[in-house]
């Protein structure tokens, strides 16, 4: 079986952000009102084969742990779709 | 010191193997540059990571060194008790192998950090500052954009109780944790740090208080 995956990686909540704090502040100098909460994150997209769902989804979450991100300063987001 | 040679790692990206490799055979000791691809360690007595930029610090600095072939034998040669230095980029290629706790975050204000600073030894327990006085302070570039050392509270706990923080900055330049400018292991023959000492070993470069670093480690080797 194909698969899309998708590996969203955040900066974990108490991380600073700085890249988020300063793209705020360029928001907030544009002049658009009530944007809070602005955070900077990467999206790592891939296909997987693989035997069932359950196995690419372990995998991927697995690469997404091991190497797309660092456990100390950040969290994944793993979103599977059949291709 | 026959006999007696340290390994400077290279990965594709790595850019101060030459400056280690040139302080160090000054002192008199005999280099081999091992490329990250090679498993064998070619007998050397102790290790240096190298500042730079390993895999061009694509996903995180040092995310992708942390897997290279050569990483397996490193971590070997750390468990073992002999010498292993990572300088900066090194640092960071150290944390992110799990061979020292925490991480290197971006510099607070997002400001990359390219001067002298000064520091204070806090530890010499570890390999890199045997034949220092603690309380002593050196004054040593950095150069970096991921300095800001954090980790969680209890790790940051175990580090202070253990003796483990080797280097504080005296001026906090990046927003690291308690000042934190270099970390040793619990056995304190791992150590990571981001200033760079071998930049700061010849009278022409403005200091020379690199090489009090560099003495040590190699009395370790």
């Amino acid at each position: 079986m194909k698969f899309r995956a998708k590996v969203q990686v955040w900066l974990r909540h108490g991380v600073a952000d700085p890249e988020g704090h300063t793209v705020s502040e360029a928001i907030n100098a544009l002049g658009y009102p009530g944007v809070t909460d602005v955070r900077m994150g990467k999206i790592v997209s891939m296909t997987i084969v693989a035997e069932s769902r359950e196995a690419a989804s372990h995998r991927v979450f697995e690469i997404a742990t091991s190497l797309l991100s660092n456990p100390v300063l950040e969290d994944v987001i793993v979103e599977l779709e059949e291709a | 010191m026959t006999g007696v040679s340290v390994g400077i790692l290279v990965f594709p990206g790595s850019n101060c193997e030459y400056d280690v490799a040139s302080v160090l055979d000054n002192l008199g000791i005999k280099t081999k540059f091992i490329w990250h691809r090679q498993t064998d360690l070619d007998g050397v007595s102790g290790l240096v990571l190298p500042g730079g930029f390993a895999h061009g610090d694509y996903l995180r600095p040092g995310a992708i060194a942390r897997f290279s072939p050569v990483m397996t034998s490193v971590v070997e040669f750390a468990r073992s008790g002999r010498p292993v230095l990572g300088i900066c980029n090194g640092f960071q290629i150290l944390t992110e192998a799990g061979l020292l706790p925490g991480a290197l975050q971006k510099n607070a204000m997002l400001k990359f950090l390219c001067k002298e600073v000064e520091l204070e030894v806090v530890s010499a327990a570890s390999c890199a500052t045997t034949l220092i006085q603690t309380g002593k302070r050196l004054r040593l570039p950095i150069n970096h954009f991921e300095g800001n050392y954090t980790c969680d509270s209890n790790t940051l706990d175990d580090l202070e109780s253990n003796n483990q923080v080797v280097l504080r900055y005296v001026e906090n330049p990046n927003g690291s944790m308690n000042s934190i400018a270099g970390i040793s292991s619990k056995k304190g023959n791992v150590v990571g740090m981001m200033p760079h000492p071998e930049r700061a070993c010849d009278d022409l470069l403005g200091s020379v208080d690199g090489l009090e670093i560099v003495k040590s480690y190699v009395a370790n080797l």
